[in-house]
C-alpha cells in the first residue's frame, strides 16, 4: 500500500514575533517546525503501513530550507522524502498549492499507484484548510475530513471505514480506494524515532523536484500567477480601549448584586435600557 | 548490526563543533550527537565570540557566520547602589578588517557552525541524548547507548563534549560532581531595540558593537558580574554569581538581574526595550585546579566539560573551541598512525592544552578563584571606597584639594585597615601572578 503525506513547514508560533514598528511578521530567526496537525496525519500513516506494509512518501512545497522538515519526518519513518521546490511555487496561495502538490502527487502515482493521501486539518500559519480538500478535487479522490480515526481498512475489497467529526456528532463513513483524509488533532502521538531511523534520515537523499520536474505545464496556475488570493493587508488588532469594569459586592445581598449588575450594563449602554424597556411594555 | 564509527563526539556547541569538524576534515568516519533539537536549541552564552579560536579551524568565517557587531568599545564598571566607577577602551583600530571581537546569538550561530560541520562530512544526529558509555571487557571506553531504541553506537573513541554539567562522564565515573564553589549560575536576558536606537544610545554606528563587564554591590556581596551587550536589534543584559553563594543567599538571581537592570546607570540604556528572551546557564569558574582528568581509555573531554574557563577573562566559548580542536588532532594523529586510542597514547592531548594559551592562562590565574571566594571586600568594600573616592575627587564644594585627598586615603584605611590593603594588593598581585 502507498500512502503520501502532505507536510507543511511553519514558524514555530509559540516563537513568533511582530514587529513593533510595522507591525508585519518577523520571520527571521524564528525557528521552524512541521505544522503540528500534519503529525497526527503522519503518524496514523506510519501505523498503516506498519500493519499493512507498503510505503509512506511525505512530500512539501516550500523554500530550499523546508529540507529540515522533511528529513524529520524520515526520521519518525516515512519511508521517502519529496520537496516540491522552484521559484514558480513563490507566493502560492491555498489554491496554487494544491495545484502543485496534486502535480506532485501525481507523479508519484505514475511511479506507483497511492492508496491514500493524508494531510493535517488545517496548517497553524494559514488556518484555512482549504489545501487537503483542494487536492482531493483535483486528483479525484473520495475526500475524508476532520477523521479522528480509522476504523476499518479492507485492502483486498479496497475500502475504508472512518469516524469523522461532525458538527453536532460523529459521522461513520465508508468509502473506496483511493481517498484523500484529513487527520484530526490528538487521534494519536508520534512515536519517538529509533536510532535506526535517525541514521536512515540523516544519510537518505531527498527528492528535490522542480514544477517541471513535478509535471507542471502550466506555470500560470503556479505561485503568485496562480494564486487568486491577495493578502492586501496585515495588522495586529489594536488592543480594546475600554477597561473591564469592577463592581465592589462587598456585603451586598444576591438581589442587590444583580441590580448593580444591570446598572452598570445599562449606563454602559443606554440604548439596551431602551430597547428592553419597551420590549417589556410590550411596544 | 550496530553502527559503528571511528569517532563519535557528545554534543554540539563549540567544543563539539570544533572536534567534528577537525575530525572529519582529517578522514575520519564521525558521528555528532546532540540532545537538542537543532544545534544550538539549547546553548546559552553571553555572548561573545572571539575571532582567533574559531579562525584557526575556519579562516573565512566571517563571510557566513551569523554575527551581530563587532566590539569597539569595552567598559568595565565598578558599581555601588547608585554609582559606577570604571574604564571604557574604545579605539578605531577595532574597525580592523578582521575584528577580534563580535557578539553573537548562539542559537544562530551555533546552527551555522554546524552546518560547516555537516557539510565537512560528519554525521550530525540530534534530539538524541547520550545516556551512558560502553566499556569492553579492559575497561576501554568503545562507544556510547542513547535514549532512542536500538541506541547501541560504537566507535574507536568517544569526544566528550557534553557542557558544564557533563552528564555522561560524570555519570560513567570519569569525573565528579560539579562542587557548588566552583560553578556560577548565570541568568540573562535579550531585550529588543531597533538598530537606530541602539546606535544612538552607545553612540556607534554600522555593526560596531560596545560590551560591559560589571562588578561591585550589585551582588550583594556574593561573587560575581554583570554583563550588557549589544546585539544587532537586541542588548543581552546579565548577572552571575558563585552557586555556593546563591545559596547562602536570600536573593535569587533574577532578583539580582532586576537589580542590575533598574540601577541608575543601566535603566537608560534599556528603556523602552522589549524583553524578547530569557536564559539561564551554569559557568564552570573553578579554574585550572577543577579541571579534570582530560582523556582516558578511548576518550577525551572538551569544552566547559572539562572546565576550561577562563573566568577573569569571560573567555569560554574560544577555549571550547582550541580544546575541541586539539582533542581532534590528537584523535588525528594516533589514527594516521594506525596506534589505538589507549589512555597512554591519548595523553598527549593534556601536553596539547599544557602548550596551548587554554592551560597556560588557566595556570596563570590558578588561586585566583580561591583568592576572590575568600576576600569577598573585593565585591563589597572596594566598589564603595572607590566610589566615595571619585565623588570627593570630582566634587568642587569649597574643600581644599589636599583635605579631599586626605579624607580619601582616611576612607580606605577606615574601610580596610592599612594591613588590609596591603593585603589584598599582596593577593592580589599573587592571584594575578
Amino acid at each position: 500500500m502507498n500512502i503520501v503525506v502532505c507536510i507543511k513547514q511553519v514558524p514555530d508560533s509559540a516563537q513568533i514575533r511582530v514587529h513593533p514598528v510595522t507591525n508585519t511578521i518577523m520571520r527571521q530567526g524564528v525557528p521552524t517546525i512541521i505544522n503540528p496537525y500534519d503529525l497526527f496525519a503522519l503518524e496514523e500513516a506510519l501505523c498503516l503501513r506498519d500493519r499493512f506494509g507498503g510505503t509512506v512518501t511525505v512530500i512539501t512545497m516550500g523554500p530550499p530550507m523546508a529540507d529540515t522538515s522533511l528529513r524529520k519526518a524520515l526520521a519518525y519513518g516515512a519511508d521517502r522524502a519529496v520537496l516540491l521546490t522552484d521559484r514558480f511555487f513563490a507566493g502560492s496561495d491555498t489554491l496554487a498549492t494544491s495545484f502543485a502538490l496534486s502535480q506532485g502527487i501525481s507523479r508519484l502515482a505514475a511511479e506507483a499507484p497511492v492508496d491514500i493521501v493524508f494531510t493535517g486539518k488545517q496548517t497553524i500559519d494559514g488556518d484555512t484548510a482549504q489545501v487537503g480538500p483542494g487536492i482531493a478535487k483535483r486528483l479525484n479522490l473520495h475526500q475524508l475530513t476532520y477523521v479522528e480515526h480509522i476504523d476499518s481498512l479492507d485492502l483486498e475489497a479496497r475500502e475504508i471505514t472512518v469516524r469523522r467529526r461532525a458538527e453536532g456528532g460523529v459521522q461513520v463513513l465508508k468509502t473506496g480506494l483511493p481517498c484523500l483524509i484529513t487527520m484530526l488533532e490528538g487521534t494519536n502521538s508520534i512515536r519517538f524515532a529509533s536510532m535506526d531511523d535517525m541514521f536512515r534520515a540523516a544519510r537518505t537523499r531527498l527528492d528535490k523536484w522542480s514544477a517541471k520536474d513535478a509535471g507542471v505545464e502550466d506555470m500560470q496556475k503556479c505561485g503568485l500567477r496562480g494564486s487568486p488570493t491577495v493578502v492586501k493587508k496585515v495588522f495586529a488588532p489594536s488592543p480594546r480601549t475600554e477597561k473591564a469594569k469592577i463592581i465592589d459586592i462587598a456585603g451586598l445581598e444576591p438581589a442587590q448584586i444583580a441590580d448593580a449588575a444591570i446598572e452598570t450594563l445599562f449606563e454602559a449602554n443606554p440604548e439596551l435600557h431602551e430597547d428592553l424597556r419597551a420590549f417589556a411594555s410590550g411596544a | 548490526m550496530p553502527e559503528t564509527f571511528d569517532a563519535i563526539v557528545v554534543g554540539a556547541g563549540p567544543a563539539g563543533n570544533s572536534a567534528a569538524l577537525t575530525l572529519a576534515r582529517e578522514g575520519l568516519n564521525v558521528l555528532q550527537l546532540e540532545r537538542g533539537e537543532y544545534p544550538g536549541s539549547k546553548n546559552v552564552q553571553g555572548a561573545i565570540l572571539y575571532a582567533n579560536a574559531l579562525e584557526q579551524l575556519i579562516p573565512d568565517f566571517r563571510d557566513e557566520a551569523p554575527l551581530e557587531r563587532h566590539i569597539v568599545e569595552q567598559r568595565v564598571w565598578m558599581l555601588t547602589e547608585k554609582s559606577h566607577v570604571g574604564t571604557h577602551y574604545r579605539s578605531d583600530d577595532f574597525n580592523e578588517e578582521r575584528p577580534n571581537r563580535y557578539t553573537i546569538i548562539r542559537a544562530q550561530f551555533d546552527k551555522w557552525f554546524s552546518s560547516q560541520v555537516k557539510d565537512a562530512g560528519a554525521l550530525v544526529i540530534c534530539e538524541t541524548t547520550v545516556t551512558g558509555l560502553i566499556r569492553d571487557s579492559r575497561g576501554k571506553v568503545v562507544g556510547v547507548t542513547t535514549d532512542r531504541e536500538g541506541g547501541e553506537i560504537f566507535a574507536d573513541v568517544v569526544v566528550l563534549a557534553d557542557g558544564v554539567n557533563a552528564l555522561v562522564s560524570q555519570k560513567a565515573g570519569l569525573r565528579g560532581e560539579l562542587k557548588p564553589d566552583q560553578v556560577a549560575l548565570a541568568v540573562k536576558e535579550t531585550h529588543y531595540l531597533p538598530r537606530d536606537v541602539i546606535d544612538q544610545r552607545f553612540n556607534i554606528k554600522g555593526d560596531e558593537g560596545v560590551v560591559i563587564e560589571a562588578a561591585g554591590t550589585i551582588t550583594a556581596g556574593m561573587l560575581g558580574t554583570a554583563f550588557l551587550y549589544t546585539n544587532g536589534e537586541s542588548i543581552s543584559v546579565g548577572v552571575g554569581c558563585i552557586v555556593s553563594d546563591f545559596a547562602g543567599s536570600d536573593i535569587s538571581p533574577y532578583d539580582l538581574l532586576e537589580r542590575f537592570k533598574e540601577h541608575p546607570s543601566v535603566r537608560p540604556l534599556l528603556a523602552d526595550a522589549e524583553l524578547k528572551e530569557y536564559a539561564a546557564h551554569l559557568i564552570p569558574e573553578g579554574g585550572y585546579k577543577a579541571v579534570p582528568q582530560v582523556a582516558g581509555d578511548g576518550w577525551l573531554v572538551a569544552g566547559d566539560a572539562g572546565q576550561f574557563v577562563n573566568s577573569l577573562h569571560r573567555e569560554g566559548s574560544n577555549m571550547a573551541m582550541t580544546t575541541g580542536h586539539l582533542a581532534a588532532l590528537t584523535i588525528a594523529e594516533l589514527k594516521r598512525e594506525g596506534r589505538p586510542m589507549t589512555a597512554a597514547n591519548l595523553s598527549t592531548y593534556r601536553k596539547r592544552l599544557e602548550d596551548s594559551y587554554v592551560l597556560k592562562d588557566l595556570k596563570k590565574y590558578r588561586d585566583l578563584p580561591t583568592v576572590l571566594h575568600k576576600n569577598k571586600q573585593f565585591v563589597t568594600a572596594y566598589p564603595e571606597l572607590l566610589s566615595q573616592a571619585a565623588d570627593t575627587w570630582f566634587r568642587v564644594d569649597g574643600v581644599d584639594k589636599r583635605t579631599k585627598e586626605r579624607s580619601i586615603l582616611r576612607n580606605f584605611r577606615r574601610g580596610r585597615g592599612l594591613i588590609g590593603l596591603v593585603g589584598d594588593a599582596y593577593k592580589m598581585a599573587r592571584a594575578f601572578r
